[in-house]
């Protein structure tokens, strides 16, 4: 399949964005509100149980907003009628597609439901209602929903691909995993990243600690099971399906079947779209790229940031810069490696 | 609502003989006529006379050469086992007479179940209740191509000129068409084929002309292992009846003739006849 740059873009940025906003969200449902982690930070004021949004969990955010944003805008591009693009958002009853739509669309309500939140505590007293804020179960629910929204999304983007049966690579149970584990590496690279950022909050060393432990020893494993949904996946993908020219014309009896003249003498819509080659050439090499870039220097540099503590903004960020380079060329792989059942009727080899 | 509708009655649909297509693409040619002009057009073309001229046809003609099967064009040959897969071969596995080449039409099935509507985001796609044609909603249609990549048929095809994908509409401008004559009410493509090798008609009617005929030749639907339950139907190549005598009555060896019996005269004219 031919890889298209605005929707590999799509795919990568708004699942970093979708990720970042799934560990936004569960901060807020689990941790931050209640101040759980530290009580020093005290409650915005006296009579409330939350306590002030800690900066980090801002920029956050507003990172998640951008690159939600910008890869959903990215998609248009795509289309050949972009202006019509609300369309999509009717079928959600059979299309993955349009619930994907959908679920990205729902994902905004409870980020402005945090965004309003954040900016309550900037200015008290005005904008929003303090009995709001001060409400500790609204503001969880409201992380909850957002992490919540944010799997569904990437989970239907998935699910377009893993559902078309005439694209062996995509039909496969691991794509759905793994656009999920992809989707929370390369949120959690940005969260370990974001968090080394100079921040204005009174963080105490306590909790500074926690933070430098749980981020990069999350980006271990999520990097670790990345790997090994990928390894796993192009094994899989590597198997030879069997299918010949002859079986896709219904004539398997024919034995070898060989195309000796092409419906057209130029490319056509279904070649130029489906007659992708040269990925599968270099497909070892890439791959390898892929697996030492995308997962490898992450998980090495969380080591070394756990190990060796002091230097551990550079480790983050240039994980956080290998790790998404290598999660973009996964999703160049996977979409240029895979093979299009029409293209047997063209007389290609294997799928 | 690219949902499906509840099974139909009516399968309209076409029943193509791939013992009578010579490949000659007059049914390729006709589609795109008719439907250049027709209500679901136009089908314009990037660098008409140019040298990479690129466009959307509802019908391509592919054609193939069995190879590996001996030196004939026409040859015996044997299925092969690793030839049995879990799809049934609508030629049977024994010794059988194969044709060197087949041309293959190749156009939307009209799937019972297909995929390229559900997919669909926005309902362009959708497939007729009363007589099953899936066809697309060029007004509705935002050009995402997902319908194309979920056909394994390669039945959709982009118009990159419009923005919108297209398809086969299997002539439903044609074929309810009062104001033509009614032996014209059929697809462009079957009323051009100069060999007959296209057939149209209700294949949800088991008495229906071309139910007959598809029971009769064995006709068979293309992947059925996807399970979108194609309509139309492909009528296997029949045993060539040449070939089986030429090979049971194999052309007798040149006789011997001694040339020195025979007179000046006559060994000359050998000579020259020889040449």
């Amino acid at each position: 399949m031919r890889p298209t740059f605005s929707i590999i873009f799509f795919t990568v940025i708004s699942g970093a964005g979708y990720g970042l906003w799934m560990l936004v969200g569960l901060a807020f449902a689990l941790a931050w509100p209640g101040c759980l982690l530290d009580a020093e930070i005290g409650p915005v004021d006296a009579q409330s149980s939350v306590c002030g949004m800690p900066s980090t969990l801002a920029v956050a955010w507003a990172a998640g907003f951008l690159l939600v944003s910008a890869g959903l805008l990215s998609s248009l591009a795509h289309l050949g009628q972009p202006q019509r693009a609300w369309r999509a958002l009717s079928q959600w009853r059979s299309s993955w597609l349009s619930r994907e739509g959908v679920a990205a669309l729902l994902a905004y309500v409870p980020a402005t439901g945090l965004f309003l939140i954040w900016l309550g505590q900037q200015s008290p007293g005005h904008l929003v209602p303090a009995l709001l804020l001060e409400n500790e179960t609204l503001v969880r629910v409201t992380g909850a929903l957002l992490a919540a929204a944010s799997i569904v999304t990437v989970f239907c983007t998935a699910n377009i691909y893993a559902c078309l049966k005439p694209i062996r690579a995509w039909n496969n149970r691991l794509v759905v995993p793994a656009y999920l584990a992809f989707a929370a590496l390369s949120g959690m690279l940005l969260l370990w990243a974001l968090a080394t950022l100079p921040s204005r909050d009174l963080v105490p060393a306590a909790q500074e600690t926690v933070w430098s432990v749980l981020l990069p020893s999350a980006v271990i494993v999520l990097a670790v099971i990345s790997a090994a949904i990928k390894l796993t996946y192009w094994k899989q993908i590597d198997q030879p399906s069997g299918l010949r020219t002859a079986h896709v014309i219904g004539l398997d009896g024919l034995g070898n079947v060989r195309s000796f003249e092409q419906p057209h003498t130029q490319e056509n819509y279904l070649t130029h779209e489906m007659g992708f080659r040269i990925a599968r050439k270099h497909s070892r090499k890439l791959r390898l790229i892929c697996l030492l870039a995308g997962f490898a220097t992450p998980a090495i540099l969380a080591l070394l940031a756990l190990l060796v503590p002091g230097p551990g903004g550079v480790a983050a960020w240039i994980g956080l810069l290998a790790g998404m380079f290598g999660i973009f060329l996964e999703r160049w792989l996977f979409f240029a490696e895979a093979r299009h059942a029409v293209m047997l009727y063209y007389g290609a080899h294997g799928d | 609502m690219t949902s499906l509708p509840a099974a139909a009655t009516r399968k309209l649909g076409l029943v193509i003989d791939l013992d009578t297509c010579v490949g000659c693409h007059a049914c390729a040619v006709a589609c795109k006529e008719w439907n250049d002009g027709g209500s679901f057009g136009p089908l314009p073309d990037k660098d008409t006379h140019g040298p990479e001229p690129e466009g959307v046809w509802f019908n391509r003609v592919h054609s193939y050469e069995a190879t590996g099967m001996g030196s004939g064009e026409w040859g015996m040959a044997t299925a092969k086992s690793e030839a049995k897969s879990s799809c049934t071969s609508p030629i049977p596995d024994s010794q059988f007479l194969i044709p060197g080449t087949i041309h293959f039409p190749r156009s939307c099935l009209h799937c019972e179940t297909p995929a390229c509507v559900t997919v669909c985001p926005t309902g362009a796609s959708y497939k007729r209740a009363e007589d099953g044609i899936v066809l697309v909603d060029e007004d509705k249609c935002i050009g995402c191509q997902l319908c194309a990549w979920a056909c394994p048929y390669g039945a959709r095809e982009f118009s990159a000129q419009r923005g919108v994908m297209q398809k086969c509409t299997l002539c439903v401008d044609r074929i309810y068409n009062e104001t033509l004559d009614e032996a014209d009410r059929q697809p462009a493509c079957v009323l051009a084929c100069p060999t007959r090798a296209r057939h149209f008609g209700d294949l949800g009617d088991a008495q229906s002309d071309v139910s007959k005929l598809v029971a009769e030749r064995g006709g068979y639907a293309l992947m059925p292992e996807f399970g979108y339950q194609p309509v139309n139907r492909y009528l296997p190549p029949r045993p060539r009846r040449d070939a089986s005598r030429a090979n049971s009555h194999p052309q007798p060896a040149a006789e011997a003739i001694d040339t020195t019996q025979m007179s000046p005269l006559l060994r000359w004219v050998d000579r020259v006849l020889s040449r």
